[in-house]
Formats: C-alpha cells, structure tokens, sequence
C-alpha cells in the first residue's frame, strides 16, 4: 500500500482516538470546578459528593487522554518528517509552549485534585481544580495555534535553502504574533472550546439522566442533572454563535473548504444551502440534491447577492474531497441541532420544575450522550479534510510532506499495534466508567462529617 | 546567532536530563515492581509515584516540542530514522500510565496482576530504548544528503548501541531503587537499598564498557569523549555508592540525579557540534549551526522558556513539597 495514504490513515487514527477524551475533560473540568466554587461558598456537603464524583470519572478519561496525546508529539516527526522540517520554525514553537504553559500546569495540580485532599487546604485544593480546567484550556489554545496556521498561515516568509547541493523550501518566521494570531486561530479556538465543553456538560446531563431512569442513586444523579441543564443550553449556544463567525472566515480565507462544505460547484450569487445531497467529485455536481435557495449567501454575506466562489474556480488537483467534506460538516450541523433542541427542552422543563417528569426526556437525554462527541470527532474531520490537498494551505501538499525513510510496511505494522491497544484502551475506559456509575458516589455523610 | 544555538542546545539538555532525572526514577520504580512480593508492596510503589510521574513525563513532551522548535531537522531525522523503536517507546509509555491510574480500580488479583505486568513492560522497555537511540546517535547515522536515515532497521541494533541501552536500563533501575529506599518505610525500603548496591555494580560496568567503546570506536562525528565529565560522573557515581552504604537515603539519590545529569552531559559534550554525526558523509552531519530554526523562532522561544520554566520549577517543587514524607506499605 501507499506510505502516504498509510500515514494518513495512521495519523485520522491517532488523532481521531486522542479526541474523543480531552473535549470531555475540558468540559468535566469546569464543572467540578463550578462544584467546587459552589461548596467553597456555601459550604453545601452536595458539592463536595458531586465534584467528588465527577473528578472519579475525569481521572479515568484523563489518563487515557494523556496517554493517547504522546504520540501526538512523536508524530509529526516519525510520520511527517519532510513536514516536520518544512514548518519546524513555526510549527514547534506552540507545541513547546503547550508543555511549558499548559501541560505541567495541568498534571502538577491534577496530582494534587486527585491524591492531596487531606494534604492541602480547601482553598489550595480549589486552586488546583482551577489549574486543572485552565491547563486544560491553555493547552487547547497552544494545539489550535499551531493547527490553525496550518490552515491559514501567516507571519512567515518562503525560503529556499540549499542543502548538501539539493534547494528545498522551507517556511520561516517573520512575525511571531502574526504566526500565532494567524486569520483563524480566535474563530478556531473559540469554536473548539465551546465544542469541548458541549461534551462535557452533556455528558454530565444524560449520563445522569440515564441513572436516574436505571433507579442508582436516584437523588445524586437527579441534583447532577439538575446542574447541566442551564449550562448545555448556554454552552450549545454559545458553540453556534462562534460556529457562525467561525464559518465567515472559512468563506474568506479558505473558499475552497467552503465551498466543499457547502456542495457548490458554480460561482454565483443567490448560493442555495444544500440540506441533502450526494456531491459528486467527478460529475462535478451533486445528486438528490435538497436545496434552501439563497441560504448561503445569506448567511456569509448577510445578503442574498453576496457571491460564493464555486468549486469549478479551483483546479481539480486543488480541490478537497467534496463529499467527506460536505457530510462531516452537515453532520456537525445537525448534530449541533440535535444539542440545542434537547437543551432547549431541558431548560424549558427545568424552568417549570418538571426536568425528571418525563421519562422520554430522560431517555432521548440519554441517547444525547455520544452526539456531542461525534459532533467534534466530525467537525474535526470536516476542518481538516476540507483543507487538503494541502497540509500546509497553498503551500505545502500533503503527500510531499511524508517521511521518506520509513517503509510502508512499517506503517502498517504500526497501524495494527495503535489499532490494537486503542480498542483495548476504548472498552477498559466504557468498563471503568460503567463500574464508577454502578458504585455511585460516596455517602453524602461522609462529606458532611467533612465540613463540621 | 551561535551563542543563540548553542544556548538552545543547551536548553534541550536541559529538558533532557530533567526528564532523565525525573522520569528516571518512576521508570526505575516501575523495573523493580515485579520484585516486590509481598502484600501491599507494590501498591506502595504505585503510591510513591502516583501523584508525580504525570508531571515527570512533560518533560518529555516539552523537551520533544523544544527539538522540534529549535532544531527541526534533527527531530525530523532521529524521530523518522528510528521509527519502530520510537512506536515501541510510545506502547510503553501508554501501557504504563494507564497501569498507574488503573491498577487500583478494580479489586481483583488478575486484574492487578495484569496492570503489575504491563507497568514494568512499559518501564523497561522505553529504558532500554532511549539508550540504544543514544548509542546510535554517538555512533551515528547512515544519512541522505536531506538528512534522511537510510541505514535499515538492523543496523540500529550494533553492540555499541545495545550495551547503551543497557546503561539506560541498569541507569533508572539504580535511579529508582534509590528512590525507593527513600520514599518508602521499613523492609521494603531496606530491601530496596540492597537493590541499588547490586545494582550500582552493574551499571558501572555497562557505563565503562560504552566509554571504553566509545573511545575506540565512535569517531565519526565526535571529536573527544569529554573525559572531565566522564570523571565527575564516576565520582558522583562513587557518592551514590557510599550514602547507599551508610543508608543516606536522600544523599544517594540526589548523587545519582548528579551522576544522571552528569552523563547526559558527557554524551551532549562528545556530540557537540554535531547533533546527528553522519557516517557516510561528515559534511551531512545535522549540527547545532546548520540545523537550527531562524534567530527569531529561537528568541520568541528563549522568551517563553524564561517567564515559563522558573513556574514550571516552582510548582514541581510545590507538588514534591505537598507529598513530601514517606509512603507506608499497608494491606491491599
């Protein structure tokens, strides 16, 4: 097989696995630490039992979190080695920086969230679960900065040099802020946090609700629930409205991605949104196609006669696969709909003190879990399938970026082994969770004693 | 501008031996817990290391995104260059943190016994590994003009190479039973310190063996094996000896961090220049001068290193403060 194609689907897989756990301890982290605010205020035994709780289960998500992001900073050297030399002046810096500002912060005071309650004071202790949600965040920053000038890269110049008589080109920096507040990084980062929180909080809604519907410690999971409703419907909005702006850029600095996204071949005015459709990339159209006229246009110009550049005005070589592009991001969309009407029903339950009346509430509650996380999984794959053929956008193609030194078979070998332990790792993590759900928490009386 | 590489240089060690130093003793740990056999030990080895080794492997990370920001071509080259050993290194460092954190989740002997195992596959054979990738970069590389690695898979595994793996190993293993003597209490922590004499034997047979071999054999890129290190490192090396004799547990352990830094800045000193010696054509060799990144990647770099590391040094100091004391072995 391809080493290209091989180490693309090798790094889809690293990455892919990656994320499925920080989003949720990005999300989890700022509620315990809201759980603990509240306990520090009032002194409410609850919250102690609920952060309590929910740190058990970020600690089992973490670790895997940590474990999967290592070869995240192996990989660009192992598999993108021409890459990796092609953007180091730029690309190498954030990646240093996340370790320096974010991921010491992090795991010291993580240390401290899980073993040092009884060694530390309860406003040290507070602290740290501060730490622990910045960290995250922080760290969150750092990766987009260096993905997102990938995407729209900036505050750099091309040079060739000439190594041992062969010219390669390379990216140098020219402006360090320029580089690090490239066009898209404020529009990325915001819309991947308010995405990683969406996990976070609805995980902790229908998580809940399914052990309330299941009779476990009916009382715990019913306050638990109670806690995420407002903060589902205000992070899902939030998701959307960044989303948009997010979608403004895109059309500015990457019409082709747009255009992918969107299923438009034509350059035109009046640009319909597709609702449904097969794009095809070799007819260059769509079939079955389902179309709200003047959509598009609408809501990147905020008028109907904006014009959108259409697919046909890129070279065939040049354009993203259409059909990946345009369903990873449509199913984001819906997805991100789906979140906002159970939200939007919660909050409406949860105003008239009804929230835990009905059990089909309960259940489609429930069921909402693994969206928000597809959701992210395929906003990630409609970002970055959206911006090949390059790796680096309009400079760089993807399969000149490869490591020359490595042999396919040692793609695969390694392909295999990832496979492997990611599937183990993936059903040790649903095993552990579903075994901290079965226990509960611990007696609210222990707590108690706790504050007195 | 040189000063600016060699200044990076330098900073790269340095997030290198702090992960030596750091990391060092929980892969140590993790080396010597099949040996602990009696109840509750091992758990105690887990506790002794539980609230650090997170924080230790950062240095890692960092110390990997440095290289990859100051010296890019290098890390494209070595990383690349020793793929499956690198994939290797990551299986370990994988199964070991998920061993830490889930060893205790569930209580039942197969359980515990099958994280017990994976806890100490994934210790050993990164410590093996970081070695003989040390080893080959001494030895240096077969290199295309790029800097690409064609030497083939088998070439890595030469005696020079495995004896280093061999120094990492019986390194972090005397490194961790230093630490266990210190952290931990009564016969375990007795127990732990005849670990370590054996060990110190051991360890200083494999490291003269590589200097011998290395004064011979590796002149590729190395102009001299910088003997005043290799010096002071037998002498800290000696210390390490004498506080274990006379059961100063904290005296041997900070020697061994001295002995540790004290290599690794022997093996940076025969380097340097060089960073990857080419052996086919010297002037291919990837050096501090011809690979660095661009004088304003190194500033900005320089600038977030000096407002973060002295943070990052106080709360690593703050998190060993908050679990200082030792750890008891109690029934599991």
């Amino acid at each position: 097989m391809d080493a290209v194609l091989l180490a693309r689907i090798q790094f889809a897989l690293t990455i892919g696995f990656h994320y499925i756990f920080p989003p949720l301890t990005i999300g989890l982290g700022w509620m315990i630490f809201m759980y603990n605010t509240r306990y520090q205020e009032g002194d409410n035994p609850v919250f102690r039992q609920l952060a309590q709780f929910w740190t058990k289960v970020f600690a089992i998500t973490f670790v895997i979190g940590v474990a999967t992001g290592i070869t995240m900073e192996f990989q660009f050297g192992t598999n993108w080695a021409n890459y990796s030399r092609f953007v180091g002046d730029i690309f190498g810096a954030p990646l240093a920086a996340e370790g320096v500002f974010a991921f010491f912060l992090e795991s010291s005071f993580l240390g401290i969230l899980l073993y040092g309650r009884k060694k530390v004071s309860q406003k040290m202790y507070w602290f740290s679960s501060l730490m622990v949600a910045a960290g995250a965040t922080m760290s969150a920053f750092w990766i987009v900065v260096a993905n997102s000038w990938q995407q729209t890269p900036a505050g750099f110049e091309l040079v060739t040099e000439t190594i041992n008589g062969i010219e390669v080109q390379k990216a140098v920096l020219t402006n360090f802020w320029e580089a690090v507040f490239n066009p898209s990084t404020l529009p990325r980062y915001s819309h991947v946090i308010t995405g990683a929180l969406t996990v976070g909080v609805f995980f902790i809604l229908g998580t809940s609700a399914w052990q309330v519907l299941k009779d476990r410690n009916t009382e715990f999971f019913r306050l638990s629930m109670r806690t995420a409703v407002v903060p589902c419907f205000a992070v899902i909005m939030l998701t959307m409205i960044v989303g948009h702006k997010h979608g403004h850029q895109v059309a500015e600095t990457q019409p082709a991605k747009l255009a992918a996204f969107e299923g438009i071949w034509e350059t035109q005015t009046h640009a319909p949104l597709m609702l449904f459709g097969l794009p095809d990339q070799e007819g260059e159209k769509n079939h079955f196609a389902i179309q709200v006229p003047g959509m598009v246009s609408l809501m990147v110009g905020g008028k109907f006669d904006t014009e959108i550049q259409g697919l046909k005005d890129f070279a065939p070589e040049d354009r993203p696969p259409v059909a990946i592009s345009f369903w990873s991001f449509h199913l984001m969309f819906y997805m991100g709909m789906w979140m906002a009407f159970i939200a939007f029903v919660g909050v409406i339950f949860w105003i008239n003190k009804k929230l835990l009346d009905h059990r089909l509430y309960l259940r489609l509650a429930a069921l909402t879990v693994p969206i928000p996380f597809l959701a992210n999984e395929v906003g990630w794959i409609a970002a970055e399938v959206g911006r090949q053929p390059w790796v680096v956008y309009n400079m760089l193609r993807t399969e000149k970026a490869v490591s020359v030194s490595v042999p396919a078979g040692q793609i695969l070998a390694s392909i295999i082994m990832f496979s492997l332990i990611y599937s183990l790792l993936f059903g040790l993590w649903i095993y552990l969770l579903r075994r901290q759900f079965h226990k509960g928490p611990d007696a609210l009386e222990t707590f108690q004693t706790e504050v007195n | 501008m040189e000063a600016l590489q060699i200044t990076w240089f330098l900073l790269v060690g340095i997030l290198v031996i702090g992960y030596a130093i750091l990391d060092g003793f929980d892969l140590g740990v993790g080396f010597w817990h099949l040996f602990a056999k009696k109840k509750g030990e091992r758990s105690a080895f887990i506790e002794s290391i539980e609230p650090f080794w997170d924080g230790n492997e950062v240095w890692l990370l960092t110390g990997g995104g440095a290289l990859f920001a100051a010296f890019p071509p290098v890390y494209a080259s070595v990383f690349s260059g020793f793929y499956l050993a690198m994939m290797l290194v990551l299986l370990g460092l994988i199964f070991r943190a998920v061993a830490i954190e889930f060893r205790n989740k569930v209580d039942s002997p197969g359980w515990r016994k099958a994280w017990d195992f994976a806890f100490a596959f994934g210790s050993i054979l990164p410590s093996v590994l970081y070695g003989v990738a040390i080893g080959n970069i001494l030895r240096g590389l077969e290199l295309s003009p790029l800097g690409d690695y064609t030497g083939g898979f088998f070439a890595l595994l030469n005696p020079f190479a495995l004896n280093c793996g061999l120094v990492g190993l019986s390194m972090f293993a005397l490194h961790g039973a230093l630490y266990l003597s210190m952290k931990l209490d009564g016969a375990i922590a007795a127990e732990a310190r005849k670990w370590a004499a054996k060990t110190w034997y051991v360890f200083l047979l494999l490291f003269m063996l590589a200097v011998g071999y290395g004064i011979k054999n590796c002149i590729y890129g190395i102009k001299a094996i910088p003997m005043v290190l290799v010096i002071l490192a037998l002498v800290s090396n000696s210390a390490v000896f004498m506080f274990n004799k006379k059961g100063a547990a904290k005296a041997a352990f900070l020697s061994s961090c001295f002995t540790i830094a004290l290599v690794m800045l022997a093996v940076a000193g025969a380097l340097f220049p060089s960073m990857v010696p080419c052996t086919n054509n010297p002037e291919w060799s990837l050096t501090v001068f011809n690979s660095s990144s661009s004088q304003l990647t190194l500033i900005s770099m320089l600038v977030i290193a000096l407002i973060g590391m002295p943070i990052v040094l106080g709360y690593t100091w703050f998190i060993h403060h908050v679990f200082k004391g030792k750890v008891k072995v109690k029934d599991d």
